[in-house]
């Protein structure tokens, strides 16, 4: 087994479960402070904006606004999340228009 | 005559958890599938890549990890990304004690592994009209678990066989999965408009310093400035 790869895994594996547990079974009774929540609700969000966005504009590393197939497949992917709210369906649809447009 | 009673009781319960686990089920299939194929592509083997289902158990972060890892980012700025991406998990986790703090800690740190954007919107649901059970919850998880990585062996079994994943949208995958949970958490207006300046700073972060910081950067600029927005505008 890759060594770099083990790490990872572990790695990422402690720092995941960790968030998972603590608050429920060392915090139940003391709770987090407020301002610290709030800050906590808007990380989902951001950090998946974060993520997405580079991936969709910057293709290969370079800003990409025109024949860009990840920026066109996002268009129905899009649509297919906010009317459906399905994850399956929404993968399947982002799939299928990639296969398309990148032809 | 009680402890039979008890025994059936549990029994029941956990049927009842499998049986909610099941459209969380058909939604891990082919993520699960995706997550299989793409880490082979990265250069994950076989057994790394159902060892990370197994215990990492994150399927936006297990994109993420193996993605990151094809493009040669580091261990630690990997490690670091998946935390922040993750850290959501502890709202879950904060969430859930109002209906689990009587079980033991040991019990509560068990199900706590399994706790996943699905397996929690699941429970909670479940928990607004029902008193909380852990054979309930157990059978919810394992179900959902069991699936993940069933799912991750056969993409990962697959992944060898059927040559360039971006051939079959593969390469999609990712993105429309964050398309997805990105819809799905943009609740007001305070966290659309963090979401789209954590996208504007991620994307001229990373054409300013290549690299991976500009996901943390961005994350927790954004992040900063959405309580700052809310103090401003006064709603609380």
């Amino acid at each position: 087994m890759d060594r770099q790869i083990l790490i990872i895994i572990l790695g990422t594996a402690l720092v995941t479960y960790l968030p998972r547990m603590l608050p429920l079974v060392v915090l139940s009774r003391m709770g987090l402070p407020e301002v610290f929540l709030r800050w906590l609700s808007y990380v989902p969000a951001a950090v998946l904006a974060a993520l997405l966005a580079p991936g969709l504009l910057l293709p290969g590393g370079k800003l990409a606004l025109t024949a860009n197939p990840f920026l066109l497949a996002a268009i129905p992917t899009g649509i297919v999340a906010l009317k459906t709210r399905s994850m399956a369906l929404t993968i399947l649809t982002g799939m299928i228009a990639m296969i398309l447009f990148q032809h | 005559m009680q402890p039979q009673n008890e025994v059936m009781r549990r029994d029941v319960k956990v049927w009842q958890g499998v049986r909610a686990a099941l459209p969380i089920v058909l939604g891990y299939l082919p993520l699960g599938f995706a997550y299989g194929v793409l880490a082979r592509e990265a250069g994950f083997n076989l057994w790394e890549t159902v060892l990370m289902s197994v215990l990492l158990y994150a399927g936006s972060g297990q994109f993420i990890a193996v993605s990151m890892f094809g493009s040669g980012v580091a261990a630690a700025a990997i490690i670091f990304t998946v935390f922040l991406v993750n850290l959501r998990h502890l709202l879950f986790s904060a969430s859930l004690v109002p209906h689990l703090r009587r079980f033991r800690p040991a019990a509560l740190a068990l199900l706590a592994a399994e706790i996943t954007d699905e397996t929690f919107a699941v429970a909670i649901n479940h928990y607004s009209d029902h008193e909380a059970h852990l054979p309930y919850h157990f059978g919810l998880n394992l179900t959902a678990h069991f699936s993940w990585v069933l799912a991750s062996l056969l993409g990962g079994l697959a992944g060898n066989l059927m040559g360039d994943p971006a051939r079959f949208g593969f390469n999609f995958a990712l993105p429309a999965m964050f398309i997805i949970l990105l819809v799905m958490q943009l609740k007001d207006k305070q966290t659309l408009v963090v979401a789209a300046l954590a996208a504007l700073f991620s994307v001229v972060i990373a054409l300013l310093w290549p690299g991976s910081w500009n996901i943390i950067l961005a994350t927790v600029i954004a992040a900063t400035l959405g309580v700052i927005l809310e103090a401003w505008t006064g709603k609380f």
